[in-house]
């Protein structure tokens, strides 16, 4: 019951407080915006949650999945944006016709479907490979880091055809909608909200099923798990394309929130910073994912503006007292405060 | 014959861990290995449950050859295997933990709607009843006793319904009373069950050992016969003594 009580808090909170605050004219548009953006962050917390929290595999491309997501949905707004002429930066590069593999993301219902299937197949492809050489640990973290900074490189030339270092910009319309229009913004954050809340739902019964078990057991012996004739690699590799599905679906509400989507989204640094949303939110609870996700980065709006050079230090700080005095998160560290005061049963 | 072995040998960097000319066990049968450190006992347990690969040789289960199948395969035809460190999930309940191991369906899908019928439920039940952990159902594994664990373990390998059953070493650890307890639970299931037992402790084995029992040497066979008969031969007293085994000298 007094579960019910925080998830019901959180849904008012922000499916209904922020968004009347708004209409009535104490939260600015650009608010709204900003915690719609967060809510992207945190579906894809959810699959690193899924991944790292409960199945014990670190990887450290969940950015380069997430960027895929906002991609694919930043070159169909571009190529509507930009009507029947090429995309601007196109035409810098004197690119003259426009590459085969941006034709299909002309319609919308096809880039939707490309944007699933692409970070998936590549997450199954990717998972296969590892997987199978039974790679795990610390040397998974290496590889799936090693290909992130190698996507990253690939995505930073002009010669990908995906606007190099500046990324895809200055998108206009989504189905025909403006994107400046402050109800189309209001309209995403909400969207973001509504997915946030579904993909919650969904890892929520994924990690209550006798699947979300078997994560658990693989996370804490996998040859046990082996001798009990569960097929550990199956069970790794599903999880993994879920993980990369959850980043893409955060990257594709991401785009269109904020204008831009360049390179430096998917460097290591991105996805390195993306599992410490988790650690410090509290690993291996989906509650901690998502708070983690919130938390880090209302703290790094804040902390930007205010003392912009030492983002950095306060969140290794925060990094290290979480790894030393409270490792469970800052979820862990709540749920620790209040079973105190209950009494024991 | 539910496990027949020929030939086995297996070199770990030049040292012969285990050179294994012959093996056999009927079903139902309660087989006890011992020998000193290195003999190659868990080596062999490691090859038939396919966690080692032997250099040459045979192993065939229920007349089928089990040698360079996976362990998941292995696991299915119906072997369980017992490792000597207690290999539970920890984070698990003891609950969750006895209903992972049960025998089902055990894709991805299946796992991902299913649903513990009551038939199961009972199971579980009376398995935790038989290894004692019933009380501590809800409890998360990683908090039993070491003992405790143990017994979940052995309660982890008999859900899966296994024909025969790998123990390594189950009493390492436990007080006299568990030892005595985790005896008489292994002699309870081989009456259903085939069962290779390893073990240190001489009064355990004293215990269990109904049938044959087998000593092992730098890996290879030395004698095997009834624990009388292995009690009073000069050569593994030998084997025992140049070690300063001293369970064996109380007996």
């Amino acid at each position: 019951m007094e579960k019910k009580i925080y998830y019901l808090l959180f849904i008012a909170f922000f499916a209904l407080l922020l968004p009347a605050g708004h209409l009535m004219g104490w939260v600015s548009i650009n608010t709204i915006s900003l915690w719609g953006r967060y809510f992207c962050f945190a579906i894809a917390a959810l699959g690193i949650d899924l991944i790292w929290g409960y199945t014990g595999i670190l990887s450290m491309c969940q950015a380069f999945f997430f960027c895929l997501g906002s991609y694919g949905i930043a070159m169909h707004m571009l190529l509507k944006t930009s009507g029947s002429a090429l995309p601007e930066f196109m035409v810098w590069n004197k690119v003259e016709s426009l590459p085969f593999f941006w034709v299909p993301f002309q319609s919308f219902g096809l880039t939707l479907v490309l944007c699933l299937v692409i970070p998936s197949l590549l997450a199954f492809v990717i998972g296969y490979v590892l997987f199978r050489s039974r790679i795990k640990g610390v040397y998974m973290a290496i590889i799936t880091q090693a290909l992130a900074l190698a996507m990253w490189l690939l995505f930073l030339r002009n010669e990908t055809g995906l606007g190099g270092t500046n990324g895809l910009t200055d998108f206009k319309t989504l189905l025909g909608l403006p994107l400046s229009n402050t109800y189309v913004k209001l309209g995403l954050y909400l969207m973001s909200l509504l997915l946030l809340c579904v993909a919650y739902f969904a890892c929520y019964q994924i990690t209550h099923s006798k699947f979300g078990k078997v994560l658990q057991a693989i996370r804490d012996s996998e040859s046990r798990v082996s001798f009990t004739a569960y097929k550990v690699m199956d069970y790794k590799l599903a999880v993994f394309v879920v993980a990369a599905l959850l980043a893409a679906i955060g990257g594709m509400l991401y785009a269109p929130q904020t204008g831009i989507i360049t390179p430096g989204r998917m460097d290591v640094k991105a996805s390195v910073e993306m599992v410490m949303w988790v650690a410090l939110g509290g690993r291996g609870k989906l509650k901690g994912a998502v708070a983690g996700a919130l938390l880090v980065n209302f703290l790094y709006s804040i902390c930007t503006s205010l003392f912009p050079d030492s983002w950095l230090y306060i969140l290794g700080f925060l990094f290290v007292i979480t790894v030393l005095f409270f490792d469970k998160g800052f979820v862990g560290l709540m749920d620790n405060l209040t079973k105190r005061k209950e009494p024991c049963y | 014959m539910l496990l027949s072995v020929n030939n086995l040998a297996v070199s770990f960097g030049g040292v012969q861990a285990l050179s294994l000319s012959h093996f056999s066990l009927q079903p139902q049968e309660l087989r006890v290995i011992i020998g000193p450190n290195g003999a190659g006992k868990s080596t062999f347990l490691d090859i038939i449950c396919g966690r080692t690969k032997p250099d040459t040789g045979e192993v065939y289960f229920n007349d089928r050859a089990i040698m360079g199948m996976t362990e998941v395969s292995i696991a299915r035809l119906g072997i369980g295997r017992k490792f000597q460190q207690p290999s539970v999930f920890p984070g698990l309940t003891v609950y969750d933990n006895l209903l992972l191991a049960a025998k089902m369906k055990k894709d991805i899908l299946s796992s991902l709607f299913f649903k513990p019928s009551q038939l199961l439920k009972a199971r579980i039940h009376e398995v935790a009843e038989k290894i004692g952990l019933t009380k501590v159902l809800s409890s998360i594994a990683g908090a039993l006793s070491h003992g405790q664990k143990q017994w979940l373990e052995i309660g982890i390998v008999v859900l899966q319904d296994p024909k025969l059953l790998l123990i390594d070493e189950p009493a390492a650890g436990m007080s006299d009373e568990e030892t005595y307890k985790t005896g008489e639970l292994l002699l309870e299931l081989s009456n259903n069950h085939g069962i290779i037992v390893i073990e240190h402790d001489m009064k355990f084995v004293q215990q269990i050992a109904r049938e044959r029992v087998t000593v092992l040497e730098r890996g290879k066979l030395l004698v095997e016969g009834s624990f009388n008969d292995i009690r009073n031969d000069q050569r593994v007293i030998d084997c025992y003594l140049g070690r300063n085994n001293t369970q064996l000298e109380n007996l």
